[in-house]
Order: structure tokens, then sequence, then C-alpha cells
């Protein structure tokens, strides 16, 4: 048997590699990858507690199928902003987008 | 006389009414205040009429009883009261008397002296108030009341004298009396404060009970209190060294110089030393009994002397009356309590009477100087025989009243201490010569100026006269003493049984009993005689004719010191009014250095001060507000940089929170 | 070692490897591509714990539909990202610590918790257990999440739609 601390250090390192994609990027779409990635991370952390803590009830894969719900449609809307925003700025470069600087 | 003391009240008060209602609504109605005061002056003298009129009655009971008092204020002080009110006691009604008749004459008198002065209604207003304060302060049973009405005098006083203030010498002849009785009042109101602190009361005869105690433990305190007290009658009744403002005051009305300053008011000081009396017997040996004597002996002679050589008639009138006056002190000096009040009431009517007369001459002749009289007894026969009777009375001419009065006085003197008696009866012959030389001066002779168109004085004037030459006359058979043959057991000396036993409470007062002395009573009459006879010699047998000197100026430098009156006014010019102006010229350079150059230097530091303030304010204050807006404004100048716009940097931000936050809780 | 944790243990390096991948490469094609193996791993590791039904969504939600979405995305923005542009921001560096430090902190965490393991059985038949729950229990956040996919794919069309002159 896998230990669950296994399933969860794995996560661990998705979501903080993540994180930094999504603290260092320039680019929208790779920030928007590193979010996926964050997403991806936390659904193993689900399923994998649910598999060892409570195998009995499926809340944990039904939380799962959200959060993959939700990510799908955070997707579609980031993207098409990124795109719109693309149309309007010629950038996709997050530091270019910065009207609200002081 | 208990339920008599009620209608005491009224007797002071019914004038001080109409005053009020004269001031207030009949300013402008000559003829209406007149006869207002008139009939209140009236009210007066009934309402006195019937108590002197009832106590006479019960004579003797009256006299022996102690007084009948009315109480009006109780004042509480401390533990005790103040109890002010109104008494009934043989003083008082031998005053009630003597006051209201002669104020009452002179008020009619005044009718018609007074008609077409434009201030007539003022005139009028004026003497009901001092009669408000003369007829309180007789009947008043305790000092405070008397010295309020002692107080209200002086102020009527200095208003009546300055009544034409247009004339400068009638207003600072005001002023001068009302400052020199000032000194005495000052005095006075020493004394008082100092029984009242001795004796813990103000009531006579408390007072009377009270200092009994103080002369064992005390007694120069109580030698003090009664100087003191003394001083006040010594400036009202213008005794010697204050009696230099009663001369000058004679620039007031006649009427004025009558009621005030012969009659009534001066006769006050007389009245408060009378009333005293125990206070200045209380004392082992008397001491200040006999400084009252020997200042009433100075003055009865040495203002004598200055009558000689006065030219104006009222001044001659005002130096009598001061010696008179002095008569009278000499005498309560002696212990001769019965003999002074006697000459009180028969002085005030024969001066007053001598007063109204000049007052006649005077409206009658245009002129105040007797050296341009001359001839009146033709032309004014009224005024001419009135003032003869008045004349005759003062000189002490028997049977009329001065002599019975003034022999009195004579005879205590002689019993008590001969060289008062000497003194007196010098004086005495002094009075008749410079009386008939008054009287040959102006009514003798043939007129001196011929401009003069005198003619004699309406009724309203005269015939108060005449009531009064009557009271000269017949007054003096209420003292005539029961040794006299004949006269004295026919009368039987009415006065003397009732004053004889005013002070019988007091144990300690021990009043001279004078026998009757025949010769000294022939010694009188020679001197009246002798006076009249040099005076009608010099004067009277030739009389003087137009620019012809006074014949005593051969007397030289004494007739020029006696004319200047022993120069004391200049003395005091010299002295005491330098100084006053001196101490008062150092007050006002200490006033305006000092007070105000605190006062402005107070200013100066304020104004300093406010300045510094104001820098304060402009540069820290303001420096602050203005500093917290500049720093704010840096801040966030700087701060700002913090809103980058992009959103990673927030993000980094919220993470590194997270992480801290994280270890926190891991180490707790 | 058993099997399964070496397979793991093959899942895990792909999966971190391919994940720096995503977010180190300087080519954003080369992200997304990578993006994709890293999703495959992922299922790989929920057929691991036993959730077949969510390996076969993952692979048709995540891989198939938002891999792609973003492939598309990166086409329709190509043109910008030439190889001069820099990829990473001036933060990397304080980025990259953070990133450390949190794994670090969840590790640790992760090792020293208690873990109260279950030796429960996973319910049979979960598919249809899971298709029962989900319309029974969480019908509520079912229907949400229906409502919000409606209006993601609303909302997407109207922001990616190219504005045509003369209308708002």
């Amino acid at each position: 048997m896998i230990p669950l601390t296994w399933f969860l250090i794995v996560a661990a390192f998705l979501f903080c590699i993540g994180l930094y994609g999504a603290l260092a990027r320039r680019n929208a779409i790779a920030i928007l990858m590193g979010i996926e990635l964050m997403l991806n991370a936390v659904n193993i952390n689900l399923i994998a507690f649910w598999r060892y803590i409570t195998p009995e009830v499926l809340t944990g894969q039904v939380f799962a199928i959200f959060v993959i719900t939700v990510a799908a449609a955070e997707a579609a809307i980031g993207l098409a902003l990124i795109i719109s925003i693309f149309r309007n700025r010629e950038t996709v470069i997050v530091e270019d987008v910065d009207m609200m600087k002081w | 006389m208990e339920n008599l003391v009620t209608l005491v009240p009224l007797i002071p008060i019914v004038p001080l009414l109409t005053f009020a209602i004269i001031v207030v609504f009949t300013r402008r109605n000559d003829k209406l205040s007149s006869y207002l005061a008139v009939a209140a002056i009236v009210i007066s003298w009934l309402l006195s009429m019937v108590i002197v009129l009832s106590a006479l009655t019960q004579m003797p009971q009256f006299a022996e009883e102690p007084a009948a008092h009315l109480t009006l204020l109780r004042i509480p002080t401390g533990a005790t009261t103040l109890d002010i009110g109104v008494q009934i006691d043989p003083l008082t009604v031998a005053l009630l008397f003597m006051v209201p008749t002669v104020c009452m004459m002179i008020f009619i008198y005044s009718m018609g002296y007074m008609k077409g002065d434009p201030r007539y209604s003022r005139f009028f207003a004026y003497i009901c108030l001092f009669a408000t304060g003369m007829l309180g302060l007789v009947v008043a049973d305790n000092l405070l009341l008397l010295f309020i009405c002692w107080e209200l005098m002086g102020l009527c006083s200095y208003l009546l004298i300055g009544f034409w203030f247009e004339k400068p010498e009638a207003m600072w002849a005001g002023l001068k009396a009302f400052i020199t009785t000032r000194i005495g009042d000052v005095l006075l109101l020493l004394g008082m404060v100092m029984l009242y602190w001795q004796t813990g009361a103000l009531r006579f005869e408390t007072v009377f009970e009270g200092v009994q105690g103080l002369a064992q433990t005390n007694p120069t305190l109580m030698y003090i209190i009664a100087l003191l007290i003394f001083g006040g009658a010594v400036g009202k009744s213008a005794q010697f060294p204050l009696h230099v403002w009663l001369p000058d005051a004679m620039e007031g009305p006649t009427p004025v110089s009558a009621l005030i300053h012969a009659a009534t008011m001066v006769a006050a000081g007389v009245f408060l030393v009378a009333r005293m009396l125990p206070i200045f017997v209380v004392l082992e040996g008397m001491p200040a009994l006999a400084w009252v004597a020997a200042i009433g002996a100075i003055t009865a002679f040495f203002a004598s002397t200055i009558a000689i050589a006065q030219d104006d008639i009222k001044r001659v009138l005002a130096y009598s009356t001061i010696s008179q006056l002095g008569y009278m002190i000499m005498c309560l000096g002696l212990g001769g309590f019965v003999a002074a009040v006697f000459h009180l009431i028969t002085h005030a009517f024969f001066k007053a009477l001598l007063f109204l007369g000049s007052g006649s001459v005077i409206h009658g002749a245009g002129t105040n100087d007797m050296m341009e009289m001359g001839g009146l007894r033709k032309k004014m026969p009224y005024t001419f025989w009135t003032f003869l009777v008045g004349m005759l009375a003062l000189a002490g001419v028997p049977p009329l009243a001065g002599f019975w009065s003034k022999d009195e006085i004579l005879a205590t003197a002689f019993v008590e201490n001969q060289a008062v008696w000497v003194i007196g009866t010098v004086a005495a012959f002094i009075t008749a010569f410079y009386m008939t030389r008054q009287v040959c001066l102006t009514f003798l002779g043939k007129p001196r100026d011929k401009d003069i168109h005198a003619h004699e004085s309406p009724p309203l004037m005269y015939v108060p006269l005449i009531v009064l030459a009557v009271g000269a006359v017949l007054l003096g058979f209420l003292g005539v003493p029961e040794d006299f043959p004949v006269l004295g057991p026919l009368l039987g000396n009415p006065l003397h049984h009732l004053l004889a036993d005013q002070f019988k409470q007091w144990s300690y007062v021990h009043l001279p009993h004078v026998e009757f002395n025949p010769s000294v009573l022939l010694v009188s009459v020679a001197m009246a005689l002798g006076g009249i006879g040099l005076g009608y010699l010099i004067y009277g047998r030739k009389p003087l004719v137009a620019g012809q000197r006074d014949p005593l100026e051969r007397m030289g430098v004494v007739w020029t010191v006696l004319r200047n009156k022993y120069y004391i006014d200049e003395i005091y010019r010299a002295t005491v009014i330098r100084g006053a102006i001196g101490l008062a010229n150092v007050c006002f350079r200490f006033d305006s250095g000092i007070v105000d150059g605190t006062v402005n230097l107070v200013g100066k530091l304020t104004e300093r001060w406010s300045h510094v303030s104001g820098l304060f304010d402009t540069y820290v204050i303001d420096g602050i507000v203005n500093g917290v807006g500049r720093v704010t404004s840096a801040v966030g100048q700087e701060l700002r940089y913090i809103q980058t716009g992009r959103v990673q940097n927030y993000m980094i931000i919220v993470v590194i929170s997270v992480l801290l936050l994280a270890g926190v809780f891991l180490y707790m | 070692m058993t099997i399964m944790q070496l397979v793991f243990l093959v899942l895990a390096v792909v999966a971190v490897a391919s994940a720096v991948g995503v977010v180190t490469s300087k080519n954003i094609f080369y992200s997304a591509l990578l993006l994709i193996a890293c999703l495959f791993t992922v299922s790989g590791f929920y057929i691991l714990l036993e959730a077949p039904f969510l390996a076969a969504v993952q692979v048709l939600i995540y891989v198939g539909a938002i891999a792609v979405l973003i492939i598309f995305a990166v086409m329709l923005t190509e043109r910008m990202m030439s190889k001069t542009v820099r990829a990473f921001n001036e933060q990397w560096w304080i980025a990259l610590i953070v990133a450390i430090c949190l794994a670090g902190v969840m590790v640790y965490v992760v090792l020293i918790a208690n873990w109260q393991v279950s030796d429960a059985a996973t319910p049979t038949d979960a598919v249809a257990a899971l298709g029962k729950t989900l319309l029974s229990t969480y019908v509520l956040p079912f229907e949400v999440a229906s409502v919000l996919l409606l209006m993601a794919l609303i909302g997407s069309i109207i922001i990616a739609r190219e504005e045509k002159a003369g209308e708002q």
C-alpha cells in the first residue's frame, strides 16, 4: 500500500511548482497553466484523503469532480479574457497590463 | 406717655414725605410747594405740642419716670439686636417745644423772603428735609439714628448754604461748611464705633449703663471716647477750632442762616453733649468735662471779640451765635445741664428773631453792609422794634429771656469755676457792646447811602418776627429760679422741674445744685447795661455819617486782628489745606505712576505675550498641522509604489503572509 | 517496495519533472505540451487511488478540453512569443524562495501529522454510487455547477467575441 504521505508530498510539490509558475511567469497563459497545476495538486489531495481517510463515502470524489468543473469554467473565461486583452493591447504579458498602477 | 410715643415717629416723617412730594410732584408749582412745606411743619408742630402739653400736665411723674420708647427697627447683629427707635423724655420734650415752633416761623417767613427766586420749590424741599433731620435727631433714642439725622442735616446745610450756587463764594462756603463739620463727624463716628465696641449697644440708656464698667476697666479709653464725641459737637456747633465755617455760611439765604445756623443745627452739637452728659461725668475727676468747659469758654470769649469788628450784619450775628454756643458748651462743661438747655431754647428764639430781622433789613435795604445802612428805624418800624427786643434779650437785659438763661449759666460758673465765670462775664459785656453797635449802625441816625430805598417787609415776613419776639420776652419766665424774690415761687421754675431729673436713673451723674446768688445777678445786669451804655456812647449818641470811619479803628493793630478774625482762616490755609493738597498730590503721583504704571505694564506684557503666542501658533501649531499633512503626503508618495498594478506582486505578498501565519501556527 | 509503489514513484517523477518543465519552459507551446503530460500522470495517480471514473474524467476534461483550450489560446497569441522576450518577471527569485518555503512547510506538516488512516473498503460499483450521490445529496451543487458552466459558456463567448464596427 502506498502511504498516504507520499501522495500528499507529491501534491505539495505540484502545488508549489504551480505557485511558482503563477507568481514568476510573464505570459498570462503560463500563469493560467500554473493555476491548473495547483488545482490538480488539490485534486490529488482530495482523492488521496478520500481513499485513505473516508473511503466509504464518496464525498471526496464529488468534491474533486466539482473542482474540475469549476477549473474548466475558469479556464474558459480566463482564456477568453486573455484573448480579449490580446486583441486590445497586443500583449499577453501581464506586466504590461498595469493600468491600476500608481 | 406710652401711647403718645406712637405719634413721635410722625414728627420727622411728615416733613420727609413732604420733601419727597415736592421733589417728585410739585417742583414747578411754587405756591403749592410752599403751602405743602408749611402744612407739613404745622402738622409736626401740632403733634409736638400734643406731646409737650401732655408731658407738662403729667408733671411731676413725667420727669421722674423713665423715658417712653418706641422701637422702629430691629437689626440683628450676631447674638444681639440693634434697636433703632424713638423716645420721649424730658430733654426731648424741651426740644420738641422749641424746634417745631422756630421752624414754623421760619418756614412762613421764607414764603415771603424767597419770593421770586427761580428755585423756590427746591428751597422748600430742602428745608423740609432739614426739618426731618433736626426733628429726628431730637426724638432719637440711639446714637445711630442720631448720627444719621446729624449727617442729613449736614447735607442740607451744604445744599442750602450753596443755594445760590452761581455765586462762587456761596459754593465755596457750602463746601467749607461740609468739610469742616466732616472733621467733627469723623470724630463722632469714631467715638460711636468705640462706644458700640465697648458697650455693645448704641441706645443711650444701654450705653449709660455700660460706660460705668468701662470707666473702671479702661478709663483712658473712656476719656478718649468722650473727647471724640465732643469732637463732633465742636464741628457742628462751630466751636474753636472748627468754627471757621459758620461766618462763611452766611452766604446762604437768611432764612437758612436763621434756621440752621442759629436756632437748630448748630444747637445739635450742644444737644449731643447734653444728651451724652453721663459719658462725660462717668470718669473719676471728670477730665473730659474740663475740656468741654475750656473750649466753650475760649470760644465764647474769642468769638465775641471778633464780632465787634465786623461790618456785615449777618457776620456779627454769626460770631454772636458762635459765642453763645460757646456759653452753652461751657455751661455743660460745668455740669449745668438745665441752664444750658434753657439757654439753648431762649437763644433759638431770639437769634432766629435777629437773623430774620436782619433778613428783613437786607431785603429792604438791599445791602448787607452796616456801614452803608442807617436810619432804618423810621422806614422799617416792625423790623426795628422786634430787632431791638432780640438785641436786648441777647444782651441779657431783664426781664427778657436771655437774661434769665445767661444768668443761670453765670451763676453755675460762679459756683463751679470762677475763672470761667470771669471769662463769661467779660464776654457778656462785649456781647452787649457789639449788639448795641449793630443796632445803632443799622437803625439809628440818618441813612448813609442815599441810593437805598428802604421799605418795610410784607406781613408774611414781619408777623413771624413778632411771634418770635413774644417768645424772646416770655420764655425766660419758664426758668426763673425758685429762690428769686417774688417771681420765683410764683412761677415755680417749671423748666428746672422738667429737666432736673433727666439722668436720675444713673447714679453716677451728679449735677451741681446752684443756689440763687443775687450778687452774681447784679454783676450780670451791670455788665449788660454797661455794654449797652458804651455802645450807645460810641455809636448811638452821634450816629455815624456817610464816609465816616469806625471809631474803634483807633485801636489800631488790635482792630485789624479782630477784623481779620485773628487770621485763623489764613493759618488753616497755609497749614492744613496745603498739607491736604500736598498729600493728595502724592497720592495722585502714586496712582498715575505706580498704579497706572502697573496697569499699563500688564497691558504691554499681555500684548507681548500674545505676540509670542501668535508666533507659537503660526510656527509650532500650524507647523504641526501642516507637517502632519506634509508627512502624510510624503508617506503616500512613497507608499503608492506598492500598487504596481501587477496582480503577481499582490499575490506574492499574500503567499508570504500565509507562510508567516503558518509558521506562527506551527511554532505555537 | 511493491509494484504499486514503484509505479507511483515513476509517475511522481514524471509529474514533478513535467510540472517543472511547464513553469520553466521559455517556449509556451512546450509548456502546454508538458502540461498535458503532467495531467496524464495525475490521471495515473487517480487510478492508483482506486478512482477510475475520476481518472477518466481527468483525461476527458482536463486533457481533452482544458489543455486543448490552452493550446488554442497559445496559437491565437503566438505572434507575441518570440525567443527574445523574457519568460520570468523580476520577482521570480522571491517566488522561488516562497515556493520552496511553502513546500517545506507543507511537507513538514504532512509528515508530522497523525493521519487516521481507515481500513474500510471503497464502495462497490463506485460510479453508480457516485451518480446517485451527485443527484441526491449533492444535487444543489450539481445544479449550481451546471448554471456556472452555462454562464462560463455565455460569458466567454461574449468576452472573446470580436468587436464589429458600429456595435457596442
